[in-house]
């Protein structure tokens, strides 16, 4: 944490964890920069070692996957931490927890092994609730969705509006036969679809499968949807998500 | 009766506006009860956006001292921008509390802090929002006592109409005791309803509830006499002062947001009050005597915070910090405890003295060196005497010329215009005190890589200072003089080139101005603004002084008066003001003297160092000067950087 440091610099890395977290019910309008201060809060509330950047600025040793937007959920976002003194995962994983407010939960820390994590992940997995959307209707759009080889979307960036393929990142798309959630309980139907996407450029965000639904289909939500992220990861050739930390429980093994 | 959430009402909204993140709540430190086990329930509001409105120090140490009491219940709410507060129309979603998102009308309390009465049309907007009738005389029983706080509520005539009741000065004790009275009165079963609640808040002598008291005017327009309609209540009302602030350490629980906010940091009050004594500063006037926080409760608090909120910046406030009579071991004490931590500390700068200079770098001294803000108000030594900074143009640079030789590379100047027998030269001088300030500085520094910002406010005359009476510049005449300045700024090329310059235009002060010093009549103006769309006066963005202009022009002249009366117009000694009948404990005749004393420049001491010149304070309110020096250091030094977690 010094800030004076002799030239040379900082305190080096000896230990990097990965963490995955969650962002739940309200807070997950928690924008990614938002949580990146929340986090670096917290990381001090737990007076965690956590080892900083060389140079007149020393940042935090702290690196992100790619965050889920504004507004959407997720069970599984990843970061990766460099410390300057060995800790025990599971006592970091708790000391953050209870630092960070209720609802961005740290739900994993394993020691980092050997590759990147960024390597690991290449799709996520999306449960899109579309309440007041009733299933057959869900399912329809969903099929003249996937009918299709190309859906053209349009979505304003920072380069302007411009259009692209919401279909081909797309390798599962499915109304599921899940039971929905809260709003069952007033007896208005909600569709639930279960969705992954491969990590493209430009890349294809749930909505933007939402829009293409709208184009392939003319399905137009009267209530905005809720988006939740359920998992990121290496699709795998059985179209399954694997696990980016596994390789690093495996590798902390011993023997 | 339980009160449902709106969250789920809310929740589809949120999506479709800009950082939605400012109304979910769940920050650390908030505080979510069961509504059924609470008695007393208060929904506090900052009547600005949440960026400005969460740091605010007053809502969040009445927040912690309500809910310290368990059957009391505190929430926040803040002013919603446009584009939500159509959804919600549209939508039928109330006004709500970002703690636990129940409906504002459910709460005993709406207690609203006005740091600035730019803040009037966000009152109506809540009011709006959560369907509580705007006129206090159209509410009944279900809806919340209207409470007014903050420095605003030292004159709030202007929004009589739409408050039910105002608390002058500190609310640590204010709002336990109102607490009290509605849960005795709960209690009892709620007898005379509504009128009878006010009545018995009205009978405490300290809460000021309008109604009460009706104000009759002379034909010319001004007021006549401000005298209560009812037996059983004051003639004045006065003003609350807490005393002993080691007593009161909050926040002791900041609360730390995810939203971006305007302040990162936790925030100390070291002192309240100030004797300084600047004819212009409301502040100063209305929260004597001075009271010092010890070093010792400081150094707990910074500790406790710092621990609690992980924020890794402190500002030690108050409204003149360097004044402290510990404030040098204060900060040495301070950075030593954090030598060795990313934390860094913040005194907001405005003495202008080489201790300033000192304090600021043992505050930095192992860290960068952003800025150092000090302000001088006025560009002449004469108009610096008529508003009583006692500041000479030698003083200035040399103090600034010190900041330079020891490594600080910007320097910030505040400066007011629009002062009370201000004229062109006056202003211009400004222009050339920056010019002295970097070829002195270069000089000193070796090298002319420095900077100065010259910034101006307008000058707002406020209610309980010396120059309450005193008549506002037109707009037109400041933006000219406000160009002059520019010009004269840059007729020197070199040494322009090195200043930085920022300015308000006149328009909006003039309607501060109207706002400040209103009377009841004004209320009918707010309301029409408000209804023409008058939203977040307090940003240029959205503030218009057309519609203000309108506003005026369309229900002023029914009562024979208009916005130059309220502000252009010099008052004189035998005029009711409208806030006569509020006792901040300034002897108004005092006042009169040190508002002579300014049109002769003559300057008036800090009683901290002088004997008391009688302003009137301590005796009328029973309180007295409560400073150090304690001679207790910060010392013996815990270390901050332990490990709290191992392998």
């Amino acid at each position: 944490m010094a800030k004076n440091q002799p030239v040379g610099g900082q305190a080096p890395i000896v230990q990097r964890i990965r963490i995955r977290y969650a962002k739940r019910g309200p807070l997950r309008f928690t924008s990614h920069r938002d949580f990146a201060r929340a986090f670096e809060r917290a990381l001090r509330r737990a007076a965690a070692p956590i080892a900083f950047s060389q140079g007149f600025t020393p940042h935090p040793k702290i690196s992100y996957a790619s965050a889920a937007p504004t507004g959407v959920g997720s069970e599984a976002e990843y970061l990766e931490i460099g410390l300057q003194a060995e800790v025990d995962p599971e006592q970091l994983r708790v000391a953050l927890d209870a630092a960070l407010s209720p609802g961005l939960d740290v739900l994993e820390a394993v020691v980092a092994g050997p590759g990147s994590l960024a390597d690991r992940i290449d799709a996520s997995r999306w449960r899109l609730e579309l309440p007041s959307v009733g299933p057959a209707e869900a399912e329809a759009a969903v099929k003249a969705f996937r009918e299709l080889d190309e859906v053209l979307v349009e979505r304003m960036t920072k380069q302007g509006r411009r259009s692209f393929d919401a279909r081909q990142a797309v390798t599962l798309i499915a109304v599921t036969e899940q039971s929905a959630g809260p709003s069952e309980a007033d007896g208005a139907p909600c569709a639930i679809i279960d969705l992954v996407v491969r990590q493209v450029t430009p890349a294809v965000r749930p909505d933007d499968v939402l829009s293409g639904l709208r184009v392939a289909a003319g399905l137009e939500p009267p209530v905005p949807p809720r988006v939740t992220r359920l998992a990121q990861g290496t699709l795998t050739a059985q179209g399954e998500i694997a696990d980016p930390l596994d390789a690093d429980r495996a590798s902390a093994l011993p023997g | 009766m339980s009160v449902r959430s709106v969250f789920p009402q809310l929740e589809q909204l949120l999506p479709r506006v800009s950082k939605p993140i400012q109304y979910v709540g769940g920050e650390l430190g908030a505080v979510v009860k069961d509504w059924d086990a609470t008695t007393v329930r208060w929904a506090l509001m900052y009547p600005d956006a949440y960026e400005v409105g969460l740091p605010n120090q007053g809502v969040q140490i009445l927040y912690e001292v309500l809910n310290e009491q368990d059957d009391v219940l505190a929430e926040r709410t803040y002013a919603v921008w446009p584009d939500l507060e159509a959804l919600m129309k549209e939508n039928g979603v109330p006004a709500f509390t970002v703690d636990a998102h129940r409906p504002v009308k459910a709460f005993d309390v709406l207690g609203l802090s006005f740091a600035t009465e730019l803040g009037y049309t966000n009152m109506l907007s809540a009011l709006d929002l959560a369907g509580i009738p705007m006129d206090s005389a159209d509410r009944g029983d279900d809806d919340p006592i209207v409470l007014a706080g903050g420095h605003a509520s030292f004159n709030p005539e202007p929004i009589a109409d739409f408050i039910d009741a105002a608390v002058l000065g500190d609310g640590e004790e204010a709002v336990l005791e109102i607490t009290g009275i509605i849960r005795e009165w709960k209690a009892e079963g709620r007898p005379g309803g509504r009128d009878e609640l006010l009545l018995r808040l009205a009978r405490t002598e300290s809460i000021y509830v309008p109604r009460f008291y009706d104000v009759d005017y002379l034909p010319d327009g001004r007021i006549q006499r401000v005298v209560p309609n009812r037996p059983d209540v004051p003639f004045r009302v006065a003003k609350r002062t807490t005393m002993d602030l080691d007593a009161w350490p909050y926040p002791k629980k900041p609360l730390v947001p995810l939203a971006e906010t305007v302040h990162e940091r936790y925030a100390v009050e070291i002192f309240r009050g100030c004797t300084r004594g600047c004819r212009f500063c409301q502040a100063g006037m209305i929260t004597r005597p001075v009271r010092e926080r010890s070093i010792t409760t400081v150094g707990q608090m910074v500790k406790e915070g710092l621990e609690f909120s992980g924020f890794n910046e402190v500002g030690l406030l108050s409204l003149s910090s360097a004044d402290h009579s510990e404030i040098g071991d204060m900060c040495s004490g301070l950075a030593e405890q954090y030598a060795d931590t990313n934390v860094s500390l913040s005194l907001p700068s405005t003495r202008v003295d080489a201790f300033n200079i000192d304090l600021a770098q043992e505050l930095s001294r192992n860290g960068r060196r952003t800025g150092l803000t000090f302000a001088p108000e006025g560009g002449s030594e004469r108009i610096r005497k008529v508003i009583n900074k006692m500041v000479t143009e030698e003083d200035l640079i040399r103090t600034v010329v010190t900041a330079y030789s020891n490594g600080w590379r910007q320097v910030k100047l505040y400066f007011m215009c629009g002062l009370p027998t201000e004229t062109d030269e006056d202003v211009l001088q400004i222009g050339r005190m920056a010019h002295e300030v970097i070829k002195a500085g270069r000089i000193a520094a070796g090298t002319k890589d420095i900077r100065c910002t010259v910034s101006i406010g307008g000058f707002v005359p406020k209610p309980h200072t010396p120059f309450q009476w005193a008549p506002m510049e037109r707009p037109e005449v400041i933006d000219a003089r406000l160009q002059m300045l520019k010009q004269e700024i840059n007729s020197d090329r070199g040494l322009g080139r090195a200043i930085g310059y920022r300015y308000h235009d006149g328009e909006p002060s003039l309607i501060e101005g109207l706002l400040s010093r209103g009377d009841r009549r004004v209320g009918a103006v707010i309301r029409r603004a408000w209804e023409k769309g008058g939203r977040f006066d307090g940003w240029s963005e959205h503030f218009s002084y057309a519609r203000w202009v309108e506003a005026c022009a369309e229900v002023l002249p029914g009562f024979g008066v208009d916005l130059d009366w309220y502000t252009t117009r010099e008052r004189q000694h035998s005029e009711v003001l409208p806030w006569d009948h509020l006792d901040s404990g300034l002897d108004k005749d005092w006042l009169w003297q040190d508002w002579q004393d300014s049109m002769s420049e003559f300057e008036q001491d800090d009683c901290r160092w002088t004997p008391c010149f009688d302003c009137g304070v301590c005796p009328s309110m029973d309180t007295e000067i409560q400073i150090g020096p304690t001679g207790k250091k910060l010392l013996p030094l815990t270390p901050v950087n332990s490990l709290r977690i191992s392998a």
